[in-house]
């Protein structure tokens, strides 16, 4: 087995050998539901937009709460040049944290899939709308759980992680409600970087190559800044 | 592959604007052990980290098993089993699954690790708490897990920061005969500044300070050095005074220096130090003889590693805190 994928099992046992994991999916699984069938008692209406459109919030909020020790403990417990010295790249320690946190993310999601079967038993699913929405999530996830990674790597802290984390997450969700209040011409560039946007266009259904390149993008320069951060250390 | 398994060239370390480790030349043999030795701060750590890939070198080269630390650091942490200081665990792991994990990080074959893990287990004294959570250990188990884990893939090369601190003395006696063991075959580094651990353990030393290397040898060429040797003396008065037997001793041909020791009853005791490597023992005899002492005990201890670093490390070897007073020879 690759190390990466040795990384994020001992990780994910982590997870689950503490309450981390609990918490989060209890407390995740509460709030949508809380929202998913408040819009099916009082407005009558079987759909799962309302729970869709609360993700890009929820997610500044929960997923710095999985990451934010990712790193940092390592950090500040010192264990850090135990892995680093086993024979691993750090791009692998990396991606094998980022891929820990996914995994407890989607199982997290997973248990939300009763939503769509409720409406599904209640009336027709929109099929195109829930498999994108659902897809979307997962790409928008994976790019808060990218910053996160990112943000762990800078600190020893896991509060000062989490804050950064929440920070740089809110900031890519602001641009998507600045774009009225600027000139013309920034409109579409500033738009292009909200974090939320393309996760609207994937819930549509429609699966642009702009949208995936947005994600992947995010991820991919945010797990190599979290590397390069990684590897400063040598340098101290 | 030759048998120089560590090559180190003016490696250099800077922290900011501190300069840890400073030109630092060395190389280790196959099956030598390398006691690393130095007061704390004295770069020890860091020479480490930098062998290990932990820390990149500021300037100069190393080469572990042939393989240089900066550009094939992946080989050479292949190569390397390495128990850092204050041996940093998970500690929401039990041990057997530490261990487990570290077997699969270094890709050792799943179906023989776990007869591995338990072998290496047994040998570090594991058997009792494979089951606990490393959190729950006292630092004596944390070390021995940490041990078994540097152990693990049998590396030829093992470096191990201190890896007898807060063992209790059975462990210490323990640990220290497994490194031996392991000695005759591997090559293995450690660092301590526990000097009897250095002669019951190393074959050779390297002693530095304030991140230079300022000695190398093997534990006789380091003692021989320091010249002469110590002699412990006492003698029943009979009614000298302990000053005039002092100055009797001090003047005898070949004695630097002479100092009062706490005595006893009626008693006084002496530390002499001799000038060259003469032999000091005939002459306290006959002086005893002719001034009618009464000669109790009569000692020669070699110049020991204490010694050596005391002179090395701080450059004060006077320091003798238990003498009460003493004189120098040769001032007449």
């Amino acid at each position: 087995m690759s190390p990466a994928l040795v990384i994020s099992r001992r990780e994910i046992r982590t997870y689950f050998n503490s309450p981390v994991a609990y918490i989060v999916v209890t407390v995740f699984t509460i709030l949508t539901g809380y929202l998913f069938f408040t819009q099916l008692f009082v407005e009558k209406q079987a759909d799962m937009r309302a729970f869709f459109n609360i993700m890009p919030l929820l997610f500044m909020f929960m997923v710095p709460a999985i990451t934010m020790r990712l790193l940092a403990d390592e950090q500040s417990s010192g264990t850090l040049e135990l892995l680093i010295t086993l024979p691993v790249r750090d791009w692998e320690v990396v991606v094998g944290k980022f891929l820990a946190a996914m995994a407890l993310l989607c199982t997290a999601l997973g248990l939300t899939v009763i939503f769509a079967i409720t409406v599904r038993s209640l009336g027709p699913l929109d099929r195109g709308p829930a498999i994108g929405g659902y897809l979307g999530l997962v790409l928008m996830g994976g790019a808060y759980v990218a910053i996160g990674v990112m943000a762990s790597s800078f600190t020893r802290n896991s509060i000062v992680s989490f804050i950064v984390a929440f920070a740089i997450s809110f900031g890519l969700y602001l641009f998507g409600r600045l774009t009225q209040f600027l000139p013309q011409a920034w409109q579409s560039l500033v738009a292009f970087l909200s974090i939320d946007g393309h996760f609207e266009n994937i819930g549509r259904g429609v699966i642009d190559t702009r949208d995936l390149v947005y994600y992947f993008s995010v991820i991919g320069v945010s797990l190599l800044v979290a590397t390069l951060s990684l590897e400063s250390r040598r340098w101290r | 592959m030759s048998d120089v398994m560590i090559e180190v060239d003016g490696l250099t370390k800077d922290y900011g604007a501190t300069r840890a480790v400073d030109q630092v030349s060395f190389a280790v043999k196959k099956g030598e052990v390398l006691g690393f030795l130095g007061p704390n701060g004295a770069g020890k750590s860091t020479t480490m980290k930098m062998l290990t890939c932990f820390l990149s070198p500021t300037a100069g080269r190393a080469q572990v098993a042939g393989y240089d630390v900066f550009d094939q650091s992946l080989e050479v942490r292949r190569h390397i089993g390495y128990l850092p200081e204050d041996t940093p665990i998970y500690r929401d792991m039990t041990v057997l699954e530490f261990l487990s994990f570290a077997a699969d990080m270094r890709g050792m074959d799943s179906a023989t690790s776990p007869g591995r893990i338990k072998e290496i287990g047994v040998r570090c004294g594991l058997g009792d708490v494979a089951g606990k959570l490393v959190g729950e250990l006292s630092k004596g188990y944390r070390q021995r897990v940490g041990l078994a884990q540097a152990m693990l893939h049998d590396p030829d090369i093992l470096i191990l920061d201190e890896p007898t601190s807060g063992l209790d003395p059975n462990q210490i006696v323990e640990i220290r005969s497994l490194i031996k063991e392991i000695g005759r075959e591997k090559t293995v580094i450690l660092s301590t500044h526990i000097l009897p651990e250095v002669q019951a353990t190393c074959s050779r030393i390297l002693i530095i300070s304030g991140g230079k290397l300022v000695a190398d040898g093997t534990p006789d060429t380091l003692r021989a050095r320091e010249k002469g040797g110590r002699y412990r003396v006492v003698v029943e008065s009979n009614g000298v005074a302990k000053e005039a037997i002092r100055d009797r001793l001090a003047a005898l041909a070949g004695v630097a220096r002479c100092e009062i020791l706490a005595g006893e009853d009626g008693a006084y005791a002496f530390a002499l130090d001799a000038a060259a490597s003469s032999d000091l023992r005939k002459p306290i005899f006959r002086a005893a003889v002719d001034n009618r002492w009464t000669l109790l005990e009569l000692l020669r201890e070699s110049a020991s590693l204490e010694d050596v670093f005391r002179n090395l490390t701080t450059g004060d070897p006077l320091a003798a805190p238990t003498a009460e007073s003493s004189i120098e020879k040769g001032k007449s």
